[in-house]
């Protein structure tokens, strides 16, 4: 800034670690339960520093699951939270690029409804339709598979309309010269529009596959067999409402499993996110 | 999120010069995202629309076209009103403690700081957090019996218990909401202070005003356009997606304190019963997304700047 401070700049320093700690203490504390006995838990006496049951916890997190009941392990969720993410980013970037496309590079009649029917959708987040979609669902016998839990969340009219916009500041001269060079408009496509869009479908792949990973209400609802749970909704049947039963160290293990895919995405692809997420949010 | 908050397209460049002819292509390429649309999204919507306006008799035999009594009923719940209520104080509390932090975090590491790169990146992971594993991570810190930031606010003579004292597990709920919430206002405040002009900064600063100042007839207006779109997100976001920290906290409970409207729809619905009733939940529901998406794009719409 204008002056050069020092003592301004200290206080900054600190007040942006106190910033840290705050956001970072809960995940720290998550991370040493997870190392440490539960009769230490449960008694309150937990110290706060990592205990030594490390290896012990994740593998009975990961491969066998909570001892108080049949649950699946955790591994299992976390196949399931990876399918249902991967569907869901992958196809939600599918579907939207090719009607972005139809919709910016063809005249049809109808044009102009399909877009504002796809925009409007914008303003139906699951969550206010969830009964009348998990009837659907129900119907068309799709409860606990891979497609139930991806396809009702599929329609994206942010991705649609992000397209749309970068379609619509690529240059016509481009369009032109793949014509004269006789492609149509499938050559046009992948040639030159989707090398074009790598970037951008990146940037929304880092979103959407967190957004996927993060699915709560949804699977809650319509998965009720234990092998087609998520880790999300996993996670919330291994607390008991009898607390003497609940096995704290898995819970916390459970949560470390389902922070670390979305979180390692976030750091390891910064710019891809923050470009994602400012681009998904205008 | 990645919920209503696109810009409306805007007619100035709706159309491409350059075209391909075909008249089934465009169709077929549209074909997918419409079904989809169509079958999850109005299908559904349509159909909470209808069944609020009908009531099925107790056998579930017959159903009758009741007009608006379905809300009428809904409204007259002291319960429900008591969600409308309870929702609209938890998103005003969970905006306002993020936003103000955030905002804090964002001036401080928009000064020219060494490692300001890192502080970003240890800020900003949170985002990634599911709903459902803040409400854990939380519970577990300030869990009556085994917390161990409940056994020191015991030990400072506070009676620690939101599993029984409603208010309690409401601050309870606020507070995780709100931590999850501060990377995002982080990321959008300090894009929005780094998209403010230095040299108007530099002019306030000649003209003797303290950094305080500054901070309040300079930046802060400036930043306006930002506050208000992080106000809107944020109280779409405490609506929505506080569902599964609620859940694995205190599931609406102790006695409904913590119940929202989106966690009411739940927890009626699976009860079962009443259709019409909840499928006019689930319309006032869409009428307030809708609402709030009409402010966003009136107000909001390309006077952020990022």
């Amino acid at each position: 800034m204008v002056e050069d401070e020092g003592i301004q700049r200290y206080i900054a320093h600190a007040i942006l670690w106190i910033g840290i700690a705050i956001v970072a203490f809960p995940v720290y504390l998550a991370f040493i339960a997870s190392t440490q006995d539960n009769a230490v838990i449960a008694n309150g006496q937990m110290s706060l520093l990592p205990g030594g049951h490390f290896l012990e916890t994740y593998y009975q997190t990961i491969f066998v699951g909570t001892s108080g009941s049949t649950r699946e392990p955790v591994g299992t969720m976390m196949f399931n939270s990876l399918v249902m993410s991967l569907l869901i980013a992958v196809g939600k970037i599918a579907i939207s690029i090719i009607s972005a496309y139809a919709i910016v590079y063809f005249r049809f009649p109808f044009r102009m409804t399909i877009f504002w029917l796809i925009f409007i959708t914008l303003m139906l987040p699951v969550e206010v339709r969830i009964y009348p979609t998990y009837k659907i669902v129900a119907d068309l016998h799709l409860l606990d598979s891979y497609a139930g839990l991806s396809l009702p969340l599929i329609a994206s009219a942010t991705a649609t309309l992000l397209f749309r916009q970068f379609f619509m500041t690529v240059p016509d001269e481009l369009l032109e010269a793949s014509r004269i060079d006789g492609a149509g408009p499938f050559r046009f496509f992948w040639d030159t529009l989707l090398p074009l869009s790598r970037t951008n479908m990146a940037a929304l792949f880092v979103i959407l596959f967190i957004l996927g990973w993060n699915q709560y209400l949804w699977p809650l609802l319509i998965t009720t067999r234990d092998d087609m749970q998520t880790i999300q909704t996993g996670i919330r049947k291994m607390i008991t409402t009898t607390d003497a039963l609940t096995e704290w160290p898995i819970v916390m293990a459970t949560a470390v499993l389902a922070m670390l895919p979305p979180v390692f995405v976030v750091v390891v692809m910064q710019k891809l996110f923050v470009r994602g997420l400012v681009e998904t949010e205008k | 999120m990645g919920r209503p908050a696109a810009s409306p397209p805007s007619p100035r460049i709706m159309q491409k010069q350059s075209i391909f002819q075909s008249r089934l292509l465009p169709y077929a390429l549209v074909a997918p995202q419409l079904a989809v649309v169509l079958i999850f999204f109005y299908w559904p919507a349509a159909q909470a629309v209808i069944q609020s306006f009908l009531l099925q008799d107790a056998f579930g035999l017959s159903t009758t076209f009741v007009w608006f009594e379905n809300y009428r009923d809904l409204l007259s719940q002291p319960d429900y009103f008591a969600a409308i209520v309870r929702t609209f104080a938890f998103s005003f509390a969970i905006a306002v403690s993020s936003l103000s932090l955030a905002l804090l975090l964002a001036v401080m590491a928009d000064k020219p700081l060494r490692g300001s790169t890192i502080y970003r990146t240890l800020l900003i992971w949170p985002y990634a957090v599911a709903p459902p594993v803040v409400g854990v991570l939380w519970i577990f810190m300030l869990h009556p019996s085994l917390g161990i930031l409940a056994r020191g606010l015991r030990n400072i003579g506070i009676d620690w218990n939101p599993l029984l004292n409603g208010d309690q597990a409401a601050l309870l709920i606020v507070l995780a909401a709100a931590w999850k919430q501060i990377s995002y206002n982080f990321l959008f405040f300090l894009a929005g202070l780094q998209s403010i002009p230095r040299s108007v900064l530099e002019a306030a600063a000649i003209d003797g005003a303290r950094p305080m100042r500054r901070f309040w007839t300079v930046t802060f207006p400036l930043l306006s356009p930002t506050i208000f779109f992080l106000l809107v997100v944020n109280i779409v976001y405490a609506f929505f997606d506080t569902f599964g920290i609620i859940d694995t906290m205190t599931r609406g409970g102790p006695a409904k304190a913590t119940e929202t409207l989106v966690y009411k729809v739940y927890s009626d619905g699976l009860l079962g019963g009443n259709l019409g009733g909840s499928a006019a939940q689930s319309v006032i529901l869409m009428a307030i997304v809708i609402l709030l998406t009409a402010v966003q794009f009136r107000f909001v719409e390309r006077k952020v700047t990022y």
